[in-house]
């Protein structure tokens, strides 16, 4: 086996018992990256010299810890590049931030940096992390590793195809509407986004506040535990930063899941769902119903109205969140300006790509004078609504379940020029930011060669149920998924 | 009868008439939103849009099925309120740190146009 192939489980046992160095696992997965990212596109940055140095740093702790060393030391990860990274280059994949080097490291990246993680490359996204595809990255799209003519999902779909071609143990993303768990169906890895609140926003460049979680993505589900672990916990420089103690995952989701209750909602089966897709779903259920899990169908009458609901909210957010660039602090700045306001203007008309103008653009109509009610506020109460859907169903199931994706992953292009066609492919994951709720994706088949995503939303805070259920699901489906990576013409 | 107790139940101060606006985006519509969000458009970009938003706002429309007067808004969904902190005098970063992302700099301090003229 290859190294780069590894889960951090099994990469950690290695390095214990001292049969691998960091340093190989390190070089195996940047021979990697030097091999195939010419052909997937996933990285932005690599960064290699760091990578190797981190990689010594890890194998001389490693010496001296031995069996007490921290979960994730000298295990290399992948971090989407808009989560701030001290030193290294943190883009965006916005030319309006190419050359921004954030003078501080996120939360996310101290607790992964005080593990002794090795960082080796900063990966593809959506612009400022509004997308679907990775198509709206300003500087190329990341393709997916298991048809390169296909798009990874996005916004996180560096990572994703990153962990999905082993170019990496571990990736961090983002997920403001689906951009962890739409990634990961659609490149067949396990992707979480934690309950809001779990993990601290600092650090992470804001699309749209309220709905924001850093999440993992990782090639099965106990890697996903570990990480989650790793990057959850209070931090007070994040006041929307959950108080709540943080359980010990890797060991919760190896508890029996028989006698929980599991909700299947109808309205995620209805119109517009692959029905190749849905069997795969459906499938996946039976098996759970065979561990003894009892499945009851539910509903959440307001889904219809999710999607009208997340692009208002998180335009309005992103629109006062992305105020900031101005040119003047940092960033790209027009050369071509007379005046202050012209300054403005054309730094932000020059270094923001059409999907951010747009979302600007929509967001700051639904907030400006006369259109405030009519959108913004009325999408609020429609959230209230949408959050006690939710509530009701966990009245009488411990999780809902259901697809990730309505489809596997579509081809480049094919809904890039049609906005509303791009917002619908997170139908089934926009609801669970809307509402804070926890959502788990992992790979439950395939359909044409290509990965199907089995959802699980839960309880606030309750990861540990979500944990089990895909841990459980994992091990009776006894399958693991990969794709074919013969290296291919580079695009 | 539903529940909402626990999320932020600030009333709205204005009611909300869902037959008061149309969804047709005018071009003037893009200059105006454009300008107050200080974003240079292209014509062509206007043009395009102005197309994009009327559909989206069209789609928009399908939350006027609801009626939601008695329902209170949710602006985040963490039951969390008045999150306060030390007023201790922390480090803050360096001024070499921070100033070294900046596009334009005088000695220690960012450079900008001029705001006021006389």
């Amino acid at each position: 086996m290859n190294l780069n192939a590894l889960t951090i489980h099994q990469a950690q046992d290695l390095l214990r018992r001292g049969e691998i160095s960091s340093l190989q696992l390190t070089e195996a997965v940047l021979a990697q990256i030097e091999s195939l990212d010419e052909s997937i596109h996933a990285f932005v940055t690599v960064t290699a010299a760091e990578a190797r140095a981190q990689a010594q740093a890890a194998d001389a702790r490693l010496a001296q810890d031995g069996v007490a060393a921290p979960p994730l030391l000298g295990i290399p990860a992948a971090i989407k590049d808009v989560v701030s990274t001290k030193g290294v280059r943190t883009t965006c994949s916005s030319r309006m931030l190419e050359d921004y080097v954030p003078p501080y490291d996120a939360t996310v990246m101290e607790k992964l940096n005080a593990q002794g993680i090795v960082l080796v490359g900063k990966t593809n996204m959506d612009e400022f992390a509004m997308g679907s595809s990775t198509e709206h990255s300003a500087f190329f799209t990341t393709r997916n590793p298991w048809d390169r003519e296909r798009v990874p999902g996005g916004s996180s779909g560096g990572s994703a195809a990153a962990v999905a071609a082993d170019q990496a143990i571990f990736a961090l993303g983002s997920d403001t509407g689906g951009s962890i768990r739409q990634p990961a169906a659609l490149c067949g890895v396990v992707g979480m986004k934690p309950t809001y609140g779990r993990v601290s926003r600092y650090g992470l460049v804001a699309f749209a506040s309220s709905l924001d979680q850093i999440g993992p993505f990782t090639k099965d589900v106990t890697d996903c535990a570990i990480v989650l672990e790793a990057i959850c916990g209070h931090d007070p420089r994040d006041a929307t930063s959950a108080p709540n103690p943080v359980p010990n995952w890797p060991e919760a989701l190896k508890q029996d899941v028989r006698g929980l209750r599991l909700g299947v909602p109808r309205e995620y089966f209805g119109a517009g769902i692959d029905p190749e897709v849905e069997q795969a779903v459906r499938t996946a259920i039976d098996q759970l119903a065979g561990l003894g899990v009892a499945v009851e169908d539910v509903s959440l009458p307001h889904t219809d109205h999710a999607l009208a609901t997340y692009y208002i909210i998180a335009p309005a957010e992103a629109s006062a969140n992305l105020a900031r660039y101005d040119g003047i602090r940092y960033g790209y700045a027009a050369q071509d300006a007379e005046t202050m306001w012209d300054a403005y203007s054309r730094t932000r008309g020059q270094g923001f790509g059409s999907e951010v103008k747009r979302r600007i653009l929509v967001g700051t109509h639904a907030l400006s004078s006369g259109y405030y009610d009519a959108y913004y506020l009325k999408a609020q109460k429609v959230r209230t609504l949408i959050a006690a859907d939710f509530q009701e169903a966990f009245e009488r199931v411990d999780a809902i379940v259901c697809p990730t994706s309505a489809t596997v992953a579509f081809k480049i292009g094919e809904r890039i020029d049609d906005p509303i066609s791009m917002y619908l492919s997170d139908l089934y994951t926009l609801p669970g930011n809307v509402a804070g709720l926890p959502g788990v994706s992992q790979p439950c088949g395939l359909v044409q060669g290509l990965p199907v995503g089995l959802q699980f939303i839960g309880k606030p805070y309750d990861e540990s149920t979500l944990l089990r259920l895909a841990y459980a699901y994992e091990q009776v489906s006894g399958k693991s998924y990969k794709p074919a990576l013969s290296q291919g013409a580079p695009h | 009868m539903r529940r909402y107790n626990q999320f932020e139940a600030t009333k709205g101060k204005r009611a909300v008439k869902d037959s008061d606006h149309t969804t047709t985006i005018t071009r003037a519509d893009v200059q105006h939103v454009a300008n107050l969000a200080r974003l240079a458009l292209s014509a062509e970009e206007e043009e395009r849009f102005q197309h994009q938003l009327s559909a989206v706002f069209e789609h928009f429309q399908k939350l006027s099925d609801l009626d939601t007067e008695q329902i209170p808004p949710t602006a985040q969904v963490i039951p969390l309120t008045n999150v306060m902190r030390p007023d201790a005098v922390e480090p803050s970063l360096p001024e070499q740190d921070v100033l070294a992302n900046a596009p334009d700099r005088e000695g220690d301090q960012f450079r900008v146009r001029a705001i006021l003229e006389f």
